[in-house]
C-alpha cells in the first residue's frame, strides 16, 4: 500500500554477533516507510518490527542525528553515508530511495576499524592519533594573553576553521581503497599549522600524529580523492598536501 | 537537612576572588595520591577532566559514546557569550550578570551568575590559546554577534558550529592529558550507580557497553557532568543517547534535585513531520539576528498555505503579521527563547499556524529582508552604488551563506526546501533543562564529594537560559570553578589513601545495578522500550510543556505513575547482559526518565506562578505575559528522594536573595 509518501523496501544488512564471530548479510522487508523519515528513523522502524517479532534488533552507532557528532557510520549501497553528498547517514532521507528498492547496509570496512557488533565499529584509533599530538600544550590558567592580542588573518582563520570542521566519522577511511586516514590527520595538522597558537609545536605534532597513524594500521594515500568526495563536511585534499609539506619540513629539521 | 548555599560574604564583585583566595589547596606532591572520577565529556566534563589532570590528580573520565569528542555539546550552534566589550557597545561584567539574571526571570542565584560573568572573558582567552578557530573580521580580530535577551554584541562564534569547535578544544586538552597518562578514558561506559562510603561519594558502578561487564571504580571525589534531561519528552533537540541516569542515580543516593520543572522550549526548530520522528533539529537562535518571524494576518491565508494552495512568498507584506516585532518592539525578533516560543504557540493556537502536519504548528522565519539589505550593503562596500536587484540578491545570499551556510544546508537536507528562496518553517521544541541537581556555590551536591557541573546542575540560568550561555557555563564550571572547589574538598583527603572496591558499599551498589539489568532482561513483556518512552513524551509535552495548568499537571502525575507500573509489567528487552545491547541501555534510561517526569509535574504543580520557561496558564497578565509571585515563590525548589514512590519526595526551599539587582517584572517591550 505504498502511497507517494510511503515506500516499501528490501534491506540487506550486515549482521555480526561480536568481534570474534563471522558475520553475514541478512535480508529484511520493511513496509510503509515515510519518505520524510531519515535513514536512521527507517532503521528505528525496522528495529521496532524486529523487537515485536522477538528478534534481535540491528545495532548501529548514532547520537546527535543532526550531522555533527560523527557517531553514525554506515556504508549504504556501496557509499559511505549513502547516496547523497555533504551529509552524514543521519541526514540521509528516505526520499532518496524509490518504492521496492533493495538497500545494502554495511559497517565501515577497514582494518583499523574492527567491527564490534553488526554495524558498529571501533574508531578509537582516531582518539589515539589525537592523543599523540592533536592539541596545543597550554594549561588551563585563565591568565593566557587576551584573545585579541594576537590578530590572525581572516583567510588563515577561515582555512583553519574549515579543517577543524572534521567530525571524525571515519567516512574518509571507509571509502579509501587503502584505508588511509590522511584526510582526518591532515585536517587536524592543518588546523593548528594555520594558526599562530599551533605553530610552536608544529614539528613535533606532525611527526607524532603520523607515527601513531601508521602504528594504527591505516594505509597510505595514493591521491585518488575518494575521501574528499565522501567527506560529509567537505574537508579538502589540500589538507593532505599541507600535512605532507609539514611532515617533510619536520623530517628535515 | 537544611540547604546551605555557601555563598561567600562581601560585595558581589569580590565574592569569588575572596573565596578563591581562601580555599584550601592540595600540594603538587600529594595530588597523584588522589583519584577523581568525571562522568560525561561534554564541555563541563572534558574541561574539568583536562584541568584536574593537568593539576596532577589521577582522573578517570567516562562517556557512553564511542569517543569523548561526541558529547552533545558538539551540537551547540550559535555561540558563547563573554563580557569582553570588543565591540565597544557598552558591555561589562555587570551587564552580562544583569542580563542573565533578568533572562532567567529572577530565579537564579546572584553570586553564581556573577562568577560566571567574571570568568567569561577567561574562557575566550583560553579557547583561543588552544587553537579554537573563532570567526574573525578582516582586521584579524574576533567577531561578535547578538543573541536573544541582550542589547549588546557579546557572542563569539564559529559559523553555526561553535559548540563543535569549543568541544573539540576541550577534547584536545583532554586528549593531551590522556596521552600523558594523567587521565584514563573509558569510552562506551555508562555510569549506573553512585557508591557512598560513610556518607561521602567514593566511586561509581559503570557498565562497559561493549562487553556488558559491570565495573567498580573508586575515587575521592565524583564529578557528574552528564548533561540535561530534555529527552524525558522523547522528542527534543538532544542527542538520542542524552539521558538523566547519572544525575538521577545520585538523586536517589541523596542529592537533591532542583527546579525540575524549568525546561527551555526553543523557538526555532524544524517542525515535526510524522510519528516515526526520532528527534527534532534546532535552527540556531543566531538566525534571529537576520530572520524575521511571521505568520499570515488572515486565517484564510494560513489555511490556504496549509492546503498547499498558496506559497509564503505570495503573501503581500501588509498581510504578514511579524508578531514579535509587533508585541516586543524594543527587542523584536531577539526576545528571549521562552517569550518567542510562547508567542509562536499563541499564534498557532489561534489558528494561524502554517505547517501541514497533524497540529498545524509552524511559523515562518524569513530571510528575504536581510538578503536585500545585506546585499545592498555589500554592493556599496564594493563600490557599486547602483546595483541591480539581481546583484543585490546574489550578494545578499552570499553574505547569508557565509554567516549561516551550514544551517541552511542542514535545513534543506531535512526538509527538501531551499531557505534562500522560501522562508524556513519553524516551531518550538524541547531544548535545554535549567533544572538539575542542586549544588552549592562550590558546585557540590548535598552528597559530600559529589560535584555536579554544566547542564546537569541547576545553578546559573534560573527559569530560562539566554542563548549562548550554556557553552559559557559548561566551560566556566570545568575550567575555572571545579579545579578550585574540588581541590578545596580534596585537601582533607590527602591521608585517606586508595579507596578499596571490595567493600559492602560497592557490593550493594553493584547488586542494585545487576538486579535492575536482570529484571529487564527477564521481564515477560510484549512492548518495546520506545513505545513507553513515546507515551511518556506525549504526557510530558501535552501537560508539562509550554503551557501548564493545575488540572493537566495533576493528571500528568497520575498518568506517569500508571505508565511506570505498566512499563515494568509490559516492557520487553531482547538480548543478553554480556554484549552490546542498545535496547537494554534504553530501558535503564527510560526507567529513570519515568521517575523524573513525575517529579517534574509535581514541581510544576507546586510552583503556583509563571516564570521563564514555566508558564502556568492561571498566572498571566492581561497581555499573556508571565506573572511571577515573588512573595511566595522566590525560592529554589529542591526535592529529596524518599523511596520508589515519587509522590513521597520532599520539597526543600532555598530562598533567593537579590542584593545587587533590583528584582522587577521582566519587560522586553
Amino acid at each position: 500500500m505504498a502511497s507517494s509518501k510511503f515506500i516499501n523496501i528490501n534491506l540487506k544488512i550486515w549482521r555480526q554477533k561480536n568481534a570474534k564471530e563471522k558475520g553475514k548479510i541478512e535480508t529484511y522487508k520493511l513496509d510503509n516507510v515515510s519518505i520524510e523519515s531519515s535513514f536512521l528513523e527507517m532503521l528505528d522502524q525496522l528495529n521496532e518490527q524486529l523487537v515485536s517479532e522477538r528478534q534481535e534488533p540491528v545495532a548501529f552507532d548514532h547520537d546527535c542525528r543532526e550531522g555533527i557528532c560523527g557517531m553514525c557510520s554506515l556504508f549504504i549501497n556501496g557509499r559511505a553515508h549513502g547516496p547523497d553528498t555533504g551529509i552524514t547517514t543521519c541526514q540521509l532521507h528516505m526520499r532518496m530511495f524509490k518504492n521496492n528498492d533493495t538497500i545494502y547496509v554495511e559497517p565501515w570496512r577497514s582494518k583499523a576499524f574492527p567491527v564490534i557488533k553488526d554495524l558498529v565499529v571501533d574508531r578509537t584509533a582516531f582518539d589515539r592519533i589525537q592523543q599523540a599530538g592533536g592539541f596545543v600544550s597550554v594549561n588551563t590558567s585563565g591568565n593566557t594573553i587576551d584573545a585579541n592580542a594576537t590578530p590572525v588573518p581572516k583567510h588563515d582563520a577561515d582555512r583553519a576553521f574549515e579543517a577543524a570542521a572534521c567530525i571524525g566519522c571515519g567516512a574518509c577511511v571507509a571509502t579509501c581503497k587503502n584505508g588511509s586516514a590522511m584526510l582526518f590527520v591532515g585536517a587536524k595538522v592543518s588546523q593548528y599549522a594555520l594558526l599562530p597558537q599551533g605553530k610552536v609545536e608544529a614539528t613535533q605534532r606532525v611527526l607524532n600524529m603520523v607515527r601513531q597513524m601508521d602504528e594504527e594500521g591505516f594505509g597510505n594515500c595514493t591521491n585518488t580523492g575518494a575521501c574528499e568526495v565522501e567527506c560529509p563536511k567537505g574537508i579538502s585534499l589540500e589538507n593532505i598536501a599541507r600535512m605532507n609539506r609539514e611532515y617533510l619540513a619536520a623530517s628535515l629539521k | 537537612m537544611s540547604l546551605d548555599s555557601k555563598i561567600p560574604e562581601g560585595h558581589i564583585s569580590e565574592k569569588w576572588t575572596n573565596h578563591k583566595d581562601h580555599l584550601n589547596l592540595v600540594a603538587p606532591n600529594n595530588r597523584p595520591k588522589i583519584d577523581v572520577i568525571v562522568v560525561g565529556t561534554g564541555l563541563a566534563g572534558a574541561s574539568a577532566a583536562a584541568s584536574l589532570g593537568e593539576m596532577g590528580y589521577n582522573v578517570k573520565a567516562f562517556c557512553f559514546q564511542d569517543s569523548p569528542r561526541r558529547a552533545h555539546s558538539i551540537a551547540a550552534q550559535g555561540g558563547i557569550n563573554a563580557a569582553k566589550n570588543y565591540q565597544n557597545d557598552g558591555d561589562s561584567i555587570y551587564r552580562l550578570f544583569y542580563d542573565t539574571i533578568k533572562g532567567g526571570d529572577y530565579r537564579a542565584r546572584e553570586a553564581n551568575v556573577h562568577r560566571l560573568a567574571e570568568v567569561s572573558g577567561n574562557i575566550i582567552d583560553q579557547c583561543v590559546a588552544q587553537g579554537v578557530p573563532f570567526a574573525r573580521d578582516y582586521g584579524g580580530l574576533l567577531d561578535n554577534r547578538s543573541f536573544g535577551g541582550t542589547q549588546v554584541q557579546r557572542t563569539f562564534y564559529a559559523a553555526g558550529q561553535t559548540g563543535q569547535q569549543l568541544l573539540l578544544g576541550a577534547y584536545s586538552a583532554l586528549s593531551r592529558q590522556i596521552g600523558l597518562g594523567r587521565v584514563e578514558m573509558f569510552n562506551r561506559h555508562e555510569m549506573l550507580d553512585l557508591v557512598k562510603v560513610d556518607g561521602k561519594a567514593r566511586g561509581i558502578i559503570a557498565r562497559n557497553l561493549i562487553t556488558g561487564e559491570i565495573e567498580r571504580h573508586s575515587a575521592h571525589a565524583v564529578i557528574i557532568a552528564s548533561g540535561g534531561y530534555g529527552n524525558v519528552y522523547f522528542l527534543s533537540t538532544n542527542a538520542m543517547g542524552s539521558n538523566v541516569t547519572a544525575a538521577w542515580k545520585i538523586h536517589k543516593q541523596g542529592a537533591y534535585f532542583a527546579n525540575p520543572c524549568y525546561v527551555q522550549i526553543h523557538p526555532t526548530c524544524i517542525p515535526v513531520h510524522g510519528t516515526n520522528q526520532s528527534k527534532l533539529t534546532l535552527m540556531s537562535e543566531s538566525l534571529r539576528n537576520s530572520g524575521r518571524i511571521w505568520v499570515p494576518k488572515k486565517k484564510e491565508d494560513a489555511e490556504a498555505i496549509r492546503a498547499g494552495k498558496l506559497k509564503p512568498t505570495q503573501i503581500a507584506e501588509e498581510d504578514r503579521d511579524y508578531y514579535l516585532e509587533r508585541r516586543y518592539p524594543a527587542f523584536g525578533n531577539l526576545v528571549p527563547r521562552d517569550v518567542a516560543s510562547r508567542a509562536a504557540k499563541e499564534r498557532c493556537d489561534a489558528g494561524y499556524g502554517i505547517e501541514a502536519n497533524d497540529t498545524n504548528e509552524g511559523v515562518y522565519l524569513d530571510f528575504a529582508s536581510e538578503i536585500k539589505s545585506k546585499g545592498r550593503q555589500t554592493a556599496y562596500a564594493q563600490g557599486n552604488h547602483h546595483p541591480t536587484d539581481e546583484e543585490v540578491i546574489k550578494l545578499g545570499k552570499q553574505w547569508v551563506e557565509e554567516k549561516y551556510g551550514n544551517l541552511f544546508q542542514m535545513y534543506e537536507k531535512i526538509t527538501d526546501e531551499n531557505p534562500y528562496e522560501t522562508p524556513m518553517k519553524i516551531y518550538p521544541a524541547v531544548h535545554y533543562t535549567m533544572g538539575g541537581v542542586w549544588v552549592d556555590y562550590n558546585l557540590q551536591s548535598t552528597i559530600p564529594g559529589c560535584f555536579v557541573a554544566g547542564e546537569a546542575n541547576f545553578s546559573d540560568h534560573g527559569a530560562n537560559r539566554l542563548g549562548a550561555s550554556a557553552l559559557m557555563q559548561g566551560l566556566a564550571d570545568g575550567y575555572f570553578v571545579l579545579p578550585y572547589t574540588v581541590s578545596n574538598y580534596l585537601a582533607d583527603e590527602i591521608r585517606t589513601g586508595k579507596i578499596a572496591t571490595n567493600t559492602p558499599e560497592f557490593d550493594e551498589a553493584e547488586k542494585r545495578v545487576k538486579d535492575s539489568i536482570n529484571f529487564f532482561l527477564n521481564n515477560n513483556g510484549t512492548k518495546s522500550v520506545d513505545h513507553f518512552h513515546k507515551a511518556l513524551g506525549n504526557i510530558m509535552w501535552n501537560k508539562v510543556g509550554m503551557g501548564r495548568n493545575e488540572k493537566g499537571l495533576s493528571e500528568a502525575v497520575e498518568e506517569i505513575d500508571a505508565l511506570r507500573k505498566e512499563f515494568y509489567k509490559e516492557v520487553y528487552v531482547p538480548g543478553s547482559a554480556d554484549e552490546l545491547n542498545p535496547e537494554l541501555e534504553k530501558a535503564l534510561r527510560v526507567a529513570d526518565f519515568m521517575e523524573l517526569g513525575q517529579l517534574m509535574a509535581m514541581d510544576g504543580l507546586q510552583r503556583k506562578e509563571s516564570c521563564g520557561g514555566h508558564f502556568r496558564e492561571e498566572y498571566q497578565d492581561a497581555e499573556g505575559e508571565t506573572l511571577r509571585d515573588d512573595e511566595n515563590f522566590k525560592f529554589v525548589g529542591a526535592w529529596e528522594y524518599h523511596g520508589s514512590d515519587i509522590n513521597k519526595e520532599v520539597l526543600h526551599k532555598e530562598e533567593l536573595n537579590y542584593e545587587f539587582i533590583k528584582i522587577a517584572a521582566r519587560n522586553y517591550k
